[in-house]
């Protein structure tokens, strides 16, 4: 196996256990648009990474941190509007502010697929280290929040009865969606790391039987679509994001195929 | 009589100009029994969530006494097919410290066969008796239960009652009860608060159903209806009370939830 290829395998497995779990949540909390959100809004974060010379991946934790705040601040101030009208404001009005930071920028045009639609040839040694260490700090903040905002998922005023802080746990797991589109961006490509969230989770809810079992199928699945991909994308030259998702999509039909004959 | 374990203050909570809840004062001692009751909109969630503490009310106070563990029966139960998770689980979350416990607290609600379950597959009685539990494993000092009949037939809710009058006599806990069939509770209630907006008339179950004020608010030709309708509940109830008790587990009012065993 080449080095780049046991990178981006690396890299690939590496993210799959921070999906299966985050995932989940994203399932179960309604959360797709918002991940989707982020995604867009990813890219003036890039933009705004390279006009002020700090790492895109700062860049885009930063617009990350931004929408969560203008979402929860916009809800909050009862604007008459649907959280997907909010969503959609945010999503595509940043997605545009990136496009024209980074059209100020002559030397980014280039780059720009690659940040779409990912780029394995693109993940170096450094980037390794993000994930894992980044990996690390996610999987233990949301080791912490599990089980507050299981509950919260399931009636918000039980657990704030109960002395559970939902806003602000709320808040974080936003933040670990927006560090998790930093990490994945060079793998996935930020138009289609929310798939990447939703796709194995989706396959593993139909076969779990509780939320642990459905956050370890999920990460299982993202690894093999993970190393799946990459293999397609080498054979193929195809690019690596696209490659995953429509692996993660093989497994979803698979596991949704095999459910009716385990289940009921 | 000892100090109240929750007392809310000459209480008004706006949601625009008009308040929904207009100077209410309302104190659960130990061991005591309340129920509100009112029409759509009288103000009976905002209170109990301002009691909760999760509502600052505009005016007045709310005081708990020092160190108070709430039990809370939530009204609204609707959980998606997209989360997994039994019922094992769900008390497990930031709930029940041992199997034992989680047991014991199932068995106490009469709803130890569903402890596999998938909360999905709960009918609306089971999900009552599990909330319950979960409330009952904090050990609470007060059980606030916000309209916990609102999935719930008939016979069930009555055993229901009767299954939180029960705790109270075995824990001496509080009870805060939000209800719409003052027909169905008033047996197993000590005092009843009728609000609308204000606090209508209060007392003891027989009082307020006598009150103009209730009447006026529910109509006498409601009210004659439920009065005849709470003797003839009562003999239903007695029958359905030794029928639990000779087969030790609560029978479940709603049969068709395809959890059931």
């Amino acid at each position: 196996m080449s080095d780049f290829m046991l990178r981006a395998a690396l890299a690939g497995i590496g993210l799959a256990l921070l999906v299966g779990p985050l995932g989940s949540l994203v399932v179960w909390r309604r959360m797709a648009y918002f991940g989707d959100t982020l995604a867009h809004s990813a890219l003036l974060g890039i933009g705004l990474g390279f006009l002020l010379g700090v790492e895109p991946s700062l860049g885009i934790l930063a617009t990350g941190l931004a929408m969560a705040l203008l979402l929860t601040g916009l809800e909050r101030r009862r604007a008459m509007l649907s959280r997907d009208t909010i969503l959609g404001i945010l999503a595509h009005g940043s997605l545009s502010l990136g496009l024209i930071v980074i059209a100020f920028q002559e030397r980014l045009r280039v780059d720009l697929v690659s940040y779409l639609f990912g780029d394995i040839l693109a993940v170096d040694a450094t980037d390794l280290a993000w994930i894992y260490g980044g990996g690390i700090v996610v999987l233990g903040v949301l080791a912490l929040i599990w089980r507050p905002i299981l509950l919260a998922t399931l009636s918000p005023e039980l657990a704030q009865v109960e002395g559970v802080r939902v806003r602000r746990i709320q808040l974080v797991l936003a933040l670990l969606m927006a560090g998790v589109v930093a990490l994945a961006m060079k793998l996935i490509g930020i138009l289609l790391v929310t798939s990447l969230l939703i796709v194995p989770a989706a396959a593993a809810r139909q076969l779990a039987r509780t939320p642990e079992q459905m956050a370890a199928l999920a990460a299982l699945f993202a690894a093999l679509a993970a190393i799946g991909g990459l293999q397609a994308s080498l054979l193929w030259d195809l690019p690596s994001g696209p490659a995953i998702v429509v692996a993660a999509l093989v497994l979803f039909a698979g596991a949704s195929a095999w459910r009716p004959a385990a289940h009921r | 009589m000892s100090a109240p374990l929750l007392s809310l203050d000459r209480v008004t909570i706006r949601y625009g100009a008009e308040p929904a809840v207009n100077g209410v004062d309302l104190a659960i001692a130990p061991g005591e029994i309340v129920t509100l009751i009112g029409p759509n909109g009288s103000g009976k969630t905002s209170i109990v969530r301002a009691a909760l503490g999760l509502l600052a009310p505009d005016e007045g106070a709310v005081t708990t006494a020092p160190g108070l563990r709430i039990g809370y029966v939530p009204q609204d139960w609707h959980v998606e097919d997209t989360l997994p998770i039994t019922v094992r689980r769900f008390l497990t979350l930031r709930g029940a410290k041992s199997k034992a416990d989680l047991e014991r607290a199932l068995e106490e609600v009469g709803a130890a066969h569903v402890i596999d379950s998938p909360l999905q597959h709960l009918s609306g009685g089971e999900s009552r008796r599990v909330l319950l539990a979960r409330a009952l494993l904090r050990d609470p000092d007060l059980l606030v239960l916000d309209e916990p009949m609102a999935a719930v037939d008939v016979t069930g809710r009555a055993e229901l009652y009767r299954l939180i009058r029960l705790i109270r006599d075995r824990r001496g806990c509080g009870v805060l009860l939000v209800s719409h069939d003052l027909h169905l509770v008033m047996a197993e209630t000590d005092r009843v608060l009728c609000l609308n907006r204000h606090v209508c008339c209060s007392g003891t179950p027989e009082s307020v159903l006598a009150h103009p004020e209730y009447l006026a608010l529910f109509g006498p030709r409601l009210g004659r209806e439920l009065a005849v309708y709470t003797h003839h509940h009562d003999h239903d109830h007695d029958l359905h009370g030794r029928a639990l008790e000779q087969g030790g587990c609560a029978p479940d009012g709603q049969g068709d939830g395809p959890g059931d065993v």
